[in-house]
């Protein structure tokens, strides 16, 4: 394929830069432009030194040049995103946004990833969401899930201002998508910022509740599979056990307990690989990307 | 040999720098309690408080004059939970048991950015809760603005908790309160999670925040028995400036407890220092109304004193022990392991895993 997808990365922080380096591998996508609003990012520099080209003029600039990005991945914030989401729109730019704004349809990749083409805007949910949904949904898959909770701790050097600020929207968001996409009739998010140095790589536990007849086999079997399934895209995930299962119980509020622990790793492109939440987020982002610019394409 | 001088701190008998009047002229209190049995008590008790012993418990401690009483899951708003414990009634229900039964004391409750939201805030003002203390670990403090923010707005009075305060320096310390302050709380207290903090630890820490705050905000302190140092740390923290103190009738709190708040009030009185509590009918209601809600006496064991030792998170302990037995490790191991983790408040679920990786270490080496 001699044909690539052009891209624009908004939003030139960790998350961005992290992402420009994932792209410049790909065999689908261009990441041409590079927008940031500060002329002293580092990330923007990166970008320019890599022939991608920067501008910290923000939005704006970019809207009045005469060739316009097919795709935008955003790597602002969520308040940002929900400003500039319809004018991506009217544009007739597609929107991959990697803020919790959740304006388009969530996505996760082994789960619906193939379903949301053709929208105008896809959600990568949030770090903690990308991390764990999968397995939430392992576990739906075999049977019914009427609860699940996840519990996701990473280093507080990974946490940017805007995930400090804004804790809130990454429960809300993160527990949405335990519900929506994990198939699970209610779920929880819980996040803990971990100061430890050197810094902790991120680990994820994901508690689904399961009636008492559930296949035990079937659910293990099915999340060692899933795990397969992201390490496709995130080689440093891993399950630190194996699933964990405790009967029914008042302290379970009588349902079987299914935990499952998983450590993320990053691939260490721009940030260091205790940051396996930032680098789930671009990883994801870029695989759903090449979906979409794959159907552009076609 | 003497004793090793506390720094910057008055340490004659009954020195007591600041006093609760001077922030509250409504009040002739020199120190204004909290006391926490119903909501740090929640994790002795494995969050199974039914609603009769809320309303006695609130009863007893309000006709004692205890003038401020904290009701909530013991992980905070939303801690209900696979991975904190669920409650055996909901927290909102039992926050408004507290508010009906209070004639005097006002209620409090606690909120962990990160595990509750601001809904559940929110939903605790309706219940009639009027304090709204926020606790956040102690390096983390910019994630608990938008709740400071809420909270203020709401009217609520705020208060900030820097937990595991032993980790950090003073210095440290003091930035995280500034941040805290500057997000709208108005009493910032450092939390001893772990029962780590030793005399002058204490108050070097409290120095430190009151220095930083001056008069925009008071200081509190909260400790715990894992070392066996509530009383005597609460003491120093008070004449280092602290105006606002938490403790628990009976010790009823995570690890070996918290600081046993009838003994602090005997303590206080024989300083000559004001609380508006009733030695003797606090003692009664410590005896008659906390001790049978009570599991079990909170204690010093080889548990709870590992927690003190190597600086673990106090509510880890039930955890710890469901772990151990579970999976038939050992339970002081598995704290010990916590802390050379370095986990925080929160990440009980790590528990679990350390308790896999010692049993996977136990069975290899079968």
């Amino acid at each position: 394929m001699s044909k690539k997808v052009t891209a624009a990365i908004v939003g030139p922080g960790n998350i961005g830069t992290d992402l420009l380096y994932k792209l410049l591998r790909s065999d689908t996508i261009e990441p041409r432009w590079m927008i940031g609003v500060d002329p002293a990012s580092e990330g923007l520099k990166l970008a320019s030194d890599r022939g991608v080209e920067a501008s910290h003029e923000g939005v704006d600039w970019l809207l009045k040049q005469d060739e316009l990005p097919e795709l935008i991945f955003e790597a602002t914030s969520a308040y940002v995103h929900r400003e500039y989401a319809p004018r991506y729109a009217e544009a007739g730019i597609r929107a991959i946004d990697l803020t919790p704004a959740a304006v388009g349809p969530a996505v996760i990749p082994p789960v619906n990833g193939e379903e949301h083409l053709d929208a105008d805007n896809v959600n990568m949910i949030t770090c903690g969401g990308q991390a764990t949904i999968p397995m939430v949904h392992a576990v739906s898959r075999v049977t019914s899930v009427p609860y699940a909770e996840i519990v996701a701790s990473v280093s507080s050097a990974s946490a940017g201002p805007g995930t400090r600020a804004n804790i809130d929207e990454f429960t809300r968001t993160t527990s949405a998508g335990v519900e929506t996409i994990g198939g699970a009739e209610r779920g929880k998010a819980i996040i803990i910022l971990n100061p430890a140095e050197p810094p902790m790589i991120m680990r994820d536990t994901i508690f689904c509740g399961v009636s008492a007849d559930a296949d035990r086999d079937a659910i293990s079997e099915s999340v060692v599979r899933m795990a397969r399934q992201v390490q496709e895209y995130v080689p440093g995930y891993r399950l630190l056990q194996d699933p964990q299962f405790d009967d029914a119980s008042p302290a379970t509020k009588g349902m079987t307990k299914v935990s499952i622990f998983v450590e993320v790793e990053g691939a260490g492109d721009y940030l260091p690989p205790y940051a396996g939440n930032l680098d789930i987020m671009t990883a994801a982002a870029t695989r759903v990307g090449e979906s979409i610019a794959k159907e552009i394409l076609r | 040999m003497t004793a090793a001088p506390v720094s910057g701190v008055d340490t004659s008998v009954d020195a007591l720098a600041r006093t609760w009047s001077q922030t509250d002229p409504s009040s002739d209190l020199d120190l204004r309690l909290t006391d926490t049995c119903l909501r740090d008590g929640s994790h002795h008790k494995r969050h199974q408080f039914v609603p009769q012993e809320v309303r006695d418990i609130v009863g007893a401690l309000d006709e004692a004059g205890i003038p401020v009483i904290e009701v909530t899951h013991g992980d905070g708003l939303g801690g209900s939970s696979f991975n904190y414990g669920f409650s055996a009634t909901p927290e909102q229900e039992l926050i408004k048991l507290g508010a009906e039964t209070a004639k005097r004391a006002r209620i409090a409750f606690l909120m962990l950015p990160g595990v509750g939201t601001k809904d559940d805030i929110r939903a605790a003002q309706d219940n009639g809760g009027q304090i709204c203390r926020i606790a956040t670990h102690c390096t983390e403090a910019d994630t608990s603005g938008q709740h400071f923010g809420l909270a203020r707005e709401l009217g609520l009075e705020t208060v900030g908790f820097l937990m595991m305060s032993h980790t950090q320096s003073p210095e440290v310390l003091a930035k995280q309160a500034r941040i805290m302050v500057d997000a709208g709380c108005q009493c910032v207290y450092v939390v001893d999670s772990a029962g780590a903090l030793v005399m002058e630890g204490v108050a070097d820490r409290v120095s430190a925040l009151v220095a930083e705050i001056g008069n925009e905000a008071t200081i509190g302190f909260h400790g715990h028995e894992n070392l066996g140092l509530g009383v005597a740390n609460t003491v120093i923290a008070a004449r280092a400036g602290a105006t606002q103190i938490d403790g628990s009738v009976r010790r009823f709190g995570a690890g070996a407890g918290n600081t046993p708040l009838e003994a602090f009030i005997g303590v206080a009185d024989k300083l000559g220092w004001k609380t508006g509590v009733d030695f003797l009918q606090i003692v009664d209601a410590a005896e008659d109304v906390v001790r049978p809600a009570m599991p079990e006496e909170c204690t010093l064991n080889r548990m709870t004193l590992m927690m003190g030792y190597a600086g673990v998170y106090s509510s880890f302990l039930k955890h710890a022990g469901n772990a151990a037995e579970r999976y038939d490790v050992s339970g002081a191991k598995i704290l010990l392991e916590a802390g050379r983790r370095k986990l925080i408040g929160g990440q009980e679920d790590q528990l679990i895993d350390i308790a896999l990786m010692l049993k996977a270490k136990a069975d290899a080496n079968a």
